[in-house]
């Protein structure tokens, strides 16, 4: 059957039951857009930016495990596009984005909105496709997709040249995909899993420390069972979290630069870690000079070789699919005779919960001004717990992190690894297209809703309920709170000045907006915005504009050199 | 320490950029890279000359085996090897400095290539070391022009990088 290099793409994403097509059109698209106009099986969503075009796929991959898909066109279209891949890439977010190139003959010769993709884009993606011809159109996509989902998933660049989609050619969809140079371990090496089992077992002080693997890998019900049955306290990376479930009492709470006096305490005082699907880095265990100061014994299981031993040095690497290795570890100890110390463990808890009786996140609830803590406390009983939340970077995000309690995975979608402000709002939109009942906030802050504000448009054209939380505190908060603590309280240009009415803002598209400005106002607006289940609402909190993050664990300082709000 | 590794991958446009962007976005030392396609043409071989302490060394394999159009890795240093380089230099050759010239060429085993009426270009293979050697030897006025391809490595006996 012959068909266009067009329609070749389309039945391509058909082939691959993609549902929603991220996207903006444009002179080199032009061929695929018009192949998008005449089928019904996938929806385009057009955005109004190609940033959020790609956050939207990479959040709804996020939320659902599938494979986002973002279209864009050439130049522009693909370097605006750049951030939205760099940040999937960092937290290895797997994704298709397929962007439109220069006719073949022009490639080279600097022609209108011609840019060099797959040069742009290498150092952000997991790997990318010049397809320089239209048999080449089908394999190539099929490869895009495996690899993409598959051993450390990440984001996956098909550039196609206007002229290859116009072209016509035999198609045929492949039915598998066999690369001599891709081969992704899968199964851990049994060996180095009893290894693993025995140290856990003669563990004294031993610790679960479990990133984004685990929420990736779907491994988070082979985790529980993990730590339930040998009673170890478990703590969650930024990404992690919700991979293990945060109201678990054997659950300790974030670690790292803004994590809990509990996991940061235990995290350095443990003699046996167990690292998983965790990349030890920076903002997590600080200063590795001060980590190494104490002994432990460090398990490592990663899908990704290249992630152990590459910050920290690790005694028993495993590397392997999570799931799968923590479903062997399971299946080894239903056969282990041998328990964990007992009379170990019960003084490690005390430990712990000594640590944990700091009350580390206490914060003023007495205040006459709104707390941002107390919003997101807030947030977490009137969606009982049970929503999605994306966030933008910065102080709002961490609050985020260590107030709203995530029992299950795939719920807290955030930009951890790139820290891009203005992921929020088209993050909501990607999670709202993946579950369109789910309560769904996108918690920011005045400076980040900025950086994508276009997308309410979006929002208004598809009818996504999203519920918007701003922490206006008036301040680029994250950088004050720097500014404050090592710059000396000179708070250079982190004030934002020229706020528009955010209310009005949202009702000029047909959005109900909200200012909340008393605490005791917190808890009606989010009910009544909750309850408002089919309408995209705006709620503009203005908060205390000194409030800082706590804990903290200063850049390059150990984790045991943590201060706490009290200690000020 | 110095490493040579060796490296199979496909032989696609921009893999070659793949393997340079890697190291210069990870601040990997290159001291010399050298490419070209094998007997199988779907196939290039790559040698890549680094250093680095062993964490690095570890590091750059993993990460080299990460790229998707890697085929395989090795680091010839694992085992016995041996190294050769190729090295062009033309030198000044008149007057007593001709003889000189020819002597020095026939000790470190050189061949004369071409001979022009004030010049000398001397092909010379060998380890990295021994083409240092010979610069070293030679009175730097002398030295008109130098071009070196880089190193290649083989694995010696039974240690073969093949797919």
């Amino acid at each position: 059957m012959e068909l266009s290099g067009a329609e070749i793409v389309i039945r391509c994403l058909q082939e691959e039951n993609v549902k929603y097509v991220f996207g903006y059109p444009g002179g080199a698209v032009l061929n695929i857009y018009d192949e998008i106009f005449k089928q019904d099986k996938f929806k385009h969503i057009l955005v109004r930016h190609e940033q959020a075009a790609v956050h939207a796929a990479d959040a709804y991959s996020r939320a659902t495990g599938q494979v986002g898909v973002a279209l864009v066109t050439s130049g522009p279209g693909a370097t605006n596009a750049i951030t939205g891949i760099a940040t999937a890439h960092m937290d290895s977010i797997p994704m298709v984005i397929i962007s439109g190139q220069a006719p073949t003959p022009a490639i080279g010769l600097d022609a209108f909105q011609e840019v060099d993709m797959i040069g742009i884009s290498r150092p952000c993606v997991k790997h990318n496709f010049l397809v320089k011809d239209v048999k080449d159109i089908a394999p190539t996509i099929k490869k895009a997709f495996f690899i993409a989902a598959t051993g450390r998933p990440g984001p996956v660049v098909v550039d196609i040249p206007k002229d290859i989609t116009a072209h016509l050619g035999h198609y045929e969809y492949p039915k598998s995909v066999e690369m001599r140079s891709y081969t992704p371990i899968l199964k851990g090496h049994s060996g180095q899993i009893k290894k693993a089992i025995k140290l856990m077992l003669e563990a004294k002080r031993p610790m679960l420390y479990t990133g984004g693997g685990v929420v990736l890998g779907d491994a988070a019900d082979q985790l529980i069972k993990l730590a339930h049955r040998l009673g170890f306290p478990v703590t969650n990376t930024l990404m992690g979290l919700g991979g293990y479930p945060a109201t678990d009492k054997q659950f300790v709470g974030m670690l790292g630069m803004h994590g809990t006096l509990e996991a940061n305490m235990a995290m350095q005082n443990c003699d046996v870690l167990v690292a998983v699907g965790a990349r030890f880095d920076d903002r997590v265990i600080g200063n590795p000079q001060h980590f190494y100061n104490k002994d432990r014994t460090i398990v490592h299981i990663d899908v990704d070789p290249s992630s152990i031993s590459k910050r920290v040095k690790v005694d028993v690497p495993i590397v392997g699919h999570v799931q799968s290795v923590l479903a062997e570890m399971n299946e080894l100890l239903d056969a282990e005779t041998r328990t964990p110390d007992a009379a170990a463990l019960k003084a490690w808890w005390t430990q712990i919960e000594e640590w944990r009786g700091r009350n580390c996140l206490t914060y003023n609830r007495n205040s006459e001004i709104i707390k941002p803590q107390f919003v997101i406390e807030k947030l977490w009983e009137v969606t009982k717990g049970d929503a999605y939340v994306t966030s933008d970077v910065g102080q709002h995000q961490m609050w985020a992190a260590q107030y709203y309690k995530f029992d299950k995975p795939r719920r807290w979608i955030n930009s951890g690894g790139l820290g891009t402000m203005g992921v929020g709002l088209p993050y909501a939109m990607g999670v709202q297209f993946a579950d369109p009942s789910a309560k769904v906030a996108c918690v920011t802050g005045e400076g980040s809703i900025q950086m994508n504000i276009q997308e309410l448009s979006t929002c208004k054209q598809f009818h996504l309920p999203i519920k918007v939380v701003l922490l206006n505190n008036r301040y680029l908060g994250m950088v004050r709170q720097w500014q404050q603590f090592f710059y000396e309280n000179r708070y250079s240009e982190s004030y934002m000045d020229s706020l528009p009415d955010f209310v009005k803002l949202a009702e000029s598209y047909g959005h109900v907006g909200m200012n909340i400005e008393k605490p005791a106002d917190v808890e009606g607006a989010l009910t009544e915005a909750f309850n408002l289940t089919d309408r995209f609402v705006f709620m503009n909190f203005i908060t205390d504009q000194n409030e800082n993050v706590f804990p903290m664990v200063p850049n390059g300082k150990g984790l045991s050199e943590i201060i706490l709000a009290e200690d000020l | 320490m110095k490493h040579i590794i060796s490296i199979l991958m496909e032989n696609e446009a921009g893999a070659l950029s793949r393997v340079a962007g890697l190291f210069s976005a990870r601040a990997y030392n290159i001291e010399s890279l050298t490419v070209a396609p094998t007997e199988d043409a779907t196939l290039s071989r790559m040698t890549i000359v680094t250093s680095g302490s062993d964490d690095v060394i570890e590091q750059i394999i993993k990460q080299l085996n990460k790229l998707i159009d890697v085929v395989k890795v090795l680091d010839l240093n694992d085992g016995r090897f041996i190294e050769r380089e190729l090295m062009l230099v033309k030198v000044k050759a008149t007057g007593s400095f001709r003889d000189e010239m020819k002597r020095m060429c026939d000790i470190f085993r050189g061949r004369i290539i071409d001979v022009a009426d004030g010049s000398y270009t001397i092909e010379l293979t060998g380890s990295g070391s021994k083409l240092d050697a010979f610069l070293e030897a030679l009175d730097k006025a002398v030295i008109l022009e130098t071009v070196r391809t880089g190193a290649s490595g083989i694995g010696r006996g039974d240690r073969i990088l093949k797919l």
